[in-house]
Formats: structure tokens, C-alpha cells, sequence
């Protein structure tokens, strides 16, 4: 795995994460959040701007 | 069962945002009476032309600026046809349908309701901005659904 | 429910492991690749006949007098989100639960051959009164629109089939339970089962509106129907529909993509619960087709919009749980960055490549979803082609995805054949072109439809009017976006056809992962279908008991036919 070894020079200076961790999990759904109230709102604004 | 902290949180805050959605719409619906079009009323489909609200159809004026239509959604026309009202009016609308399934949509408006037989749709629209307004079916209806069409001119 | 009774139903244990090969019963395979072949063939027809609706709508093609725009989006409708997905998950879930539970009982074959012929012969009438213009009713021929009464007959026998189907995977599964007590079903079973127990949900509403209002209508023994109710009815189907096609594709993604990437379930447990709660709390969600009806009132609408909001919560489940098992599995081979673990999936393997593109696509078809779902809001979208975008995002990329995932393990399992490095490559240059094609056309019907240019409409400019003439761009887009597809359904089909024919014989595996973390085990009573089946019926008699019963008691006048020819 090349993939993983640059990765972990990479983050050398950074936290490690352990197996455990679910942190890019996290991560990653609250960037689903993120899109979830941008695209809800987005076309709430366009129902309030037609009403 | 076991929950690992993080996706205790996530399902927390997916709710939460779910619960403000519902939240909004709910104040909406229910204090600014801004809800969906929920008119509950039957009429024969058969005899839709001939009844009282639609025989004599026409746009009536009924306040200040504030009229009243009732519209005949049939295969495959809206009867009256074009309309034409002043700026800042509001119209409100009543819809039944003779034959079969239609959908009334005004376009660049929240105008957008079922027409089906045997019930009485009803819906309210203040025009502020003059321009010429598409209407059109927007439920398959047949095969001239794609022609089913009216403009409502705002001046 | 079937299955109660059919605990006394013990199949003979030594039928099952007779003539087993690999592991497994080849005569289970046949039945699998009986329903996996109508399924492709409904997908090239029904694709052709998309293609050819995206030339017309954007003016590109005149079609001959014989057939209508209408036919053809009839013909799109049934076979692929009616036949297509119902045969798939057919196909796939009986070779799945043949594979974890060691082979399928006498009886469900018995059911599942039954359940395929009239399946079969139901869609072969479908098919015919469609393309002779004898049905322009469209999938949901809502009422009163009447097609060819024979038609409805099609349709009828399609949903019998698909209910003998459910009887013979509920015999399997409950066979398997009483030969060994005090464990666990296997997950993928798990999901199957759940799979079937909707469909009964969802074709009992459909059985009791085609059989028993439509067909006798349609015949003309019955004067007038009353649309309103059948547009609940069918709405109460058409939404069930859909979860079990999620939850179908869902399935492949829970127990079948951590083991292609090397990793485990992230949790049986949760799993299960996602499980149960869409089974639970389906139903009612289709009563948000009906968000603009007359005579359905602003409280109960909230109701069904709560309803609906509640089916949300398990796809937050799956979001968590898929992207859990992908960092883990990322972990377990040494990354720790934040994110590292994103590039060491296996992109290279087009069965993964096809399932994590159709999640991704998961993410705005959902959260276009949410915003149907979201009562006066529904008034922006409502019938627009922003709906049909919103389709195609989700039956048509996440769950056609993830089925072509399956396909490229699910069809050299069955032929007994490999999947070559250079069919890898052309998996992965499908998934890119549909990605892209869907991309493309859903796109442009996502942005269309909120200019308000309406769905289910053949070409029209409205008289000239402006409003419609910004719209003819969207509509040259949709059918670039259809001829791409096209190309990438040309391209599956020689896949399938390769890997089902021509590969190198060899021995595939159909992808099972492990629970990561055993002692997590779901409680038994998770087993017990009983209790599912109950409080789905709780929550169904909450939503429709009141509707159902005022649109019964409220004296509708009744509607004539109006004949689609």
C-alpha cells in the first residue's frame, strides 16, 4: 500500500488516528449536513420569493 | 447494541436540523396559514358545467383589488380561457374537473394544485409583479395534456 | 401474515444440501438467472424507449403516428421502475439467501418458478396493450383514465407473482430459523426477508385497487370509480416501491461492500434496526404525492409529512455506517490521517467503483427527497420535471448503480464464470458513463423543473410563450444527457452478456462480510418478523384509517371511464 505509507508521512506532524477512530467519519457526514440545510434552504428561499 | 459516541451525535444533529425543517414549516402551515392547497369539498364530476360555481364562470370582483375565478380544468383547455388582472391583485381560485385528473400550475408562483374529479380545489395568489403568467396542466391528462395551457396577464 | 403459519411448514433439511455444487444448489441458480434475464431485457427496451423520449421532448425527433410520446413514457414507467427493479431484486436477493442459508426450501422454488411465470406473463400483456397504444396511462395510471382492461390484467398477475415470490422467501427464511433455534439470521437474510415483507404491504394496497376497483371498472361491470381513493391506494404502493428498492440496493451495501473492501459490518446490530424502522414506517410516506390534493386536510397532510420525515432517519443510519466501515477498514490497514482512508478504497474494483458512485449519488437524491417531502414547500417542485430528476437520481442512478454493481459479481456466481481485468475496466467505463449521463440529464431536470417546466409533458413551446422558451436548453441537455445513457446500456448489456456467455470459467464469490465486532450481536427477538409486521400495520392504520374512511363515507359521486387510446 504506497497509498497508505505517503498518507502517514504525510500526517506525521499531525494526530494520528487510531483504529478505532471514526473522526473522518464524522467529518464526512456532517459535510453531508452542510449540503442537507444548503439545499433545503435554497429552495425554501424560492418558495418564500413565489409566495 | 452499541452506539459509538460519534454517530450518537451525528443522528442527534441529522434530527435536530429534520426537527427545524419541520419546525418552519409547521409555524408556517399553521400560524401563517401558508400551507398546502386543502380544499375539501365534492362535486359530481358530471355535472361540474352546469353547477352553481361553474356555469356562469368569469373573474368577479370581490374586494379592493381582489378577485374571484372559477375554473373548468377539462381535456384539454382551462375554461374561461386567458385572464387578466391589475398589479397587486389577489385571486383566488376554485378548480373542478369534468373528466379526468388535471394539475393547475402558475408559473414563477407557489400556484400548484390537483384538480380531481369529484372534489373542489382552491387556491389564492397575490400577482405583485405585472408580466404575462403561464397556467398549465401539469398532471398528464391524454394525449393533448401538452397543449392544456391559459396565460394570466398582470398589468 | 404468511409466514406465521409457515413455521409449521418444515421443509426436509437433507433437500436442501442435495446436489450441491460450490456450496451451493445449481437448480437455485436457474431460477435466478430466469428473473435476472427479464430483468435485462426490460432494461434494453425501457432504456430504448427513454432514449427516444428525450429526442422528442427536446424536438429532436418526430415519432410515426402509430406510437405517442405517451406510449413510449407508459412503456419507460412500467418496465423499468415496475419490471426491471422487481425482477432484479428477485433475482438477486433469492441467489443471495440461497448462498447464506445454504440453499432455498422445495416449496419457495416451487413458489419462485410459479411466482416467475406469472410475473412473466403479466408483463408480457403489460408490454403488448403499452406498445399498442392501448395504455397511455403512464405507471401510475391514475383513474379516471381507463387503458385496455387486459392491461390491468398484466399488472395484476405481475403483483400475484411478486406475492408468490414473497411466500416462498418467507418459507426459506422461517424453515431456516426453526432448524436452528436461538440463532441469529444472517444479515443479507435479514434484509431479504424485509424486502419481501414490504412488498406484501405494498401489494395489498395495489391488489385491492387494480383487482378490486379497476379491472371490474375497467370491464364495465362497475359504472364510475373514485379517483381520490385510487390515487391513495396506488400511492401507498408506489412509495413502498421505492424503499424496496433502496432497501434491496441498501442490502448490497451493508453486507456486501465491506467485504469487497477487505473490511467488516460495521454494526449487525444497527443494521437491523435501519432495517426495522424503513419496514415500520414505509407506508405512510406516500402520502406525500399527495401533499397539493383537494379534500385531504392541512392536519392530516402535517401528519403524513412527520410520517415521511421518519424514513429519513434510517438513510442517516446508512450514511453513518457506510462511510464507518470505509474508515475502519482504511484504519485496520495502518491509515491515520483524517482522511486517508478515502484513498485507499479499492476504486480500481468495478463493484466497489459502482456501489460507492451510487452512494454518492444517494446523497442529493435524499436530500431532494427531503425537500418533496416538506409540505407547502412541495409547491416549488410539485410535478415538475424536477421530480422526474429527482427519479433518476434515485431509482435510476443509486439503485440502477448498485444493481450493476451486484451484477458484476451476481452474474459470474451464477454462470460459474470470472469477471476478466479487461470486463473490470469496462464496469468501471459504465459506471463513469452513466454517473455522467445522469449527471447531465437529472441536472438539467433538477434546474428545469424549478423554472417550472412540468414533467410527463411531450414537446410544446405553450403557444411561444417565454417562459417555456427557457427551457428548450434544459431539454437539449436531458437528451444528451439520454443518448449517454443509452451508450452506457449498450455497454452494460455486453458486459452481461460476456460475464453470463463468454468469460473464463472460474469460481466467483458472492461477497458476504463479517460482522466486525461479534459480541455486538442484534438481540434475537430482531428474528421475530411478528412484531414488525405489527407495528408497520400501527403506523400504516394511523396514516390511512381516517383518509381511507372519509373518502369511503364521503358519498363520491363516482367517475366515469375516460379511454387513453
Amino acid at each position: 500500500m504506497t497509498d497508505s505509507s505517503s498518507t502517514n508521512r504525510k500526517s506525521n506532524t499531525r494526530k494520528k488516528y487510531d483504529e478505532t477512530s471514526l473522526s473522518g467519519t464524522f467529518v464526512s457526514v456532517l459535510i453531508i449536513a452542510v449540503f442537507m440545510l444548503i439545499s433545503w434552504f435554497s429552495v425554501f428561499l424560492l418558495f418564500l420569493e413565489r409566495n | 447494541m452499541h452506539i459509538h459516541r460519534y454517530e450518537k451525535l451525528w443522528l442527534i444533529i441529522g434530527s435536530l436540523i429534520l426537527l427545524v425543517f419541520l419546525a418552519i414549516l409547521a409555524i408556517q402551515t399553521f400560524y401563517l396559514e401558508m400551507g398546502p392547497p386543502s380544499h375539501a369539498e365534492m362535486i359530481d364530476p358530471q355535472t361540474v358545467k352546469e353547477s352553481e360555481i361553474f356555469a356562469d364562470a368569469g373573474l368577479k370582483e370581490i374586494g379592493d383589488n381582489e378577485y374571484e375565478i372559477a375554473i373548468v380544468a377539462e381535456m384539454f383547455s382551462f375554461q374561461p380561457g386567458d385572464l387578466e388582472i391589475p398589479a397587486g391583485a389577489t385571486v383566488h381560485f376554485t378548480l373542478a374537473s369534468p373528466d379526468v385528473t388535471h394539475g393547475f400550475k402558475i408559473t414563477d408562483t407557489n400556484v400548484n394544485v390537483m384538480v380531481v374529479p369529484g372534489h373542489i380545489s382552491k387556491v389564492s395568489h397575490t400577482f405583485d409583479q405585472p408580466g404575462e403568467y403561464l397556467i398549465l396542466c401539469n398532471e398528464y391528462c391524454g394525449l393533448g395534456h401538452e397543449y392544456m395551457a391559459n396565460t394570466i396577464t398582470v398589468n | 401474515m404468511t409466514h406465521i403459519t409457515d413455521i409449521h411448514t418444515r421443509h426436509k433439511g437433507a433437500a436442501v444440501n442435495e446436489d450441491v455444487a460450490a456450496g451451493i444448489s445449481k437448480r437455485d441458480f436457474h431460477l435466478s438467472i430466469a428473473n435476472l434475464s427479464i430483468a435485462f431485457i426490460a432494461l434494453l427496451v425501457g432504456g430504448a424507449a427513454g432514449l427516444l423520449q428525450g429526442f422528442v421532448r427536446s424536438g429532436f425527433l418526430e415519432l410515426p403516428s402509430w406510437i405517442s410520446y405517451y406510449a413510449l413514457l407508459t412503456a419507460h414507467g412500467v418496465l423499468l421502475v415496475l419490471v426491471l427493479s422487481s425482477f432484479f431484486s428477485i433475482g438477486y436477493l433469492y441467489a443471495g439467501t440461497s448462498r447464506v442459508l445454504g440453499g432455498l426450501a422445495d416449496k419457495t422454488l416451487a413458489f419462485g418458478w410459479a411466482g416467475f411465470a406469472l410475473m412473466t406473463a403479466g408483463t408480457i400483456i403489460a408490454a403488448f396493450f403499452i406498445l399498442a397504444g392501448d395504455a397511455n396511462v403512464l405507471y401510475t395510471f391514475y383513474t379516471p383514465m381507463q387503458a385496455h382492461p387486459w392491461f390491468y390484467i398484466g399488472l395484476a398477475l405481475l403483483v400475484v407473482g411478486i406475492l408468490l415470490n414473497c411466500i416462498g422467501m418467507f418459507i426459506t427464511y422461517q424453515s431456516w430459523r426453526k432448524r436452528n433455534p436461538g440463532v441469529l439470521t444472517p444479515l443479507f437474510a435479514f434484509f431479504s426477508n424485509a424486502v419481501f415483507v414490504l412488498w406484501v404491504f405494498a401489494s395489498l394496497f395495489i391488489a385491492v385497487f387494480v383487482v378490486g376497483m379497476v379491472i371490474p371498472w375497467a370491464f364495465g361491470w362497475v359504472p364510475t370509480i373514485d379517483p381520490m381513493m385510487g390515487r391513495t391506494l396506488f400511492w401507498a404502493f408506489g412509495h413502498t416501491l421505492v424503499n424496496i428498492w433502496m432497501l434491496t440496493s441498501i442490502s448490497a451495501w451493508y453486507v456486501s461492500m465491506p467485504k469487497i473492501i477487505g473490511g467488516k459490518v460495521f454494526s449487525d446490530s444497527l443494521a437491523r434496526v435501519a432495517v426495522v424502522i424503513l419496514v415500520v414506517a414505509n407506508v405512510p410516506g406516500g402520502f406525500h404525492h399527495q401533499i397539493l390534493d383537494p379534500g385531504l386536510s392541512v392536519e392530516l397532510k402535517f401528519l403524513h409529512v412527520i410520517q415521511t420525515f421518519m424514513i429519513i432517519f434510517p438513510s442517516l443510519m446508512t450514511a453513518f455506517a457506510m462511510l464507518a466501515t470505509m474508515e475502519r477498514s482504511g484504519r485496520a490497514k495502518g491509515v491515520t490521517s483524517l482522511l486517508g482512508w478515502w484513498k485507499i478504497l479499492p476504486w480500481s474494483d468495478a463493484r466497489f467503483f459502482a456501489l460507492i458512485v451510487a452512494m454518492l449519488a444517494y446523497i442529493p437524491a435524499g436530500l431532494g427527497g427531503i425537500i418533496n417531502a416538506s409540505n407547502q414547500v412541495n409547491q416549488v417542485v410539485h410535478n415538475s420535471i424536477w421530480v422526474t430528476g429527482h427519479l433518476h437520481l434515485t431509482v435510476g442512478t443509486t439503485v440502477m448503480l448498485t444493481f450493476f454493481g451486484i451484477s458484476y459479481w451476481l452474474i459470474p456466481y451464477l454462470s460459474g464464470r470470472k469477471l476478466t481485468r479487461n470486463l473490470n475496466r469496462l464496469g468501471i467505463a459504465q459506471t463513469i458513463i452513466w454517473a455522467c449521463g445522469m449527471l447531465l440529464m437529472s441536472g438539467a431536470m433538477h434546474a428545469n423543473g424549478l423554472l417550472g417546466s412540468p414533467r410527463r409533458t411531450a414537446n410544446t413551446t405553450y403557444n411561444g410563450h417565454s417562459a417555456a422558451s427557457d427551457w428548450a436548453l434544459y431539454e437539449m441537455f436531458m437528451a444528451m444527457g439520454g443518448v449517454i445513457l443509452f451508450v452506457g446500456i449498450l455497454l452494460l448489456v455486453y458486459i452481461w452478456i460476456q460475464l453470463a456467455f463468454f468469460a473464463p470459467k472460474g469460481d466467483t464469490d458472492f461477497p458476504i462480510g463479517e460482522d466486525y465486532n461479534p459480541k455486538d450481536a442484534s438481540p434475537l427477538f430482531m428474528d421475530r418478523w411478528s412484531i414488525w409486521v405489527v407495528l408497520a400495520t400501527l403506523s400504516i392504520a394511523i396514516a390511512y384509517v381516517i383518509p381511507l374512511l372519509d373518502f369511503a363515507s364521503g358519498h363520491s359521486p363516482g367517475s366515469p371511464p375516460f379511454l387513453m387510446p
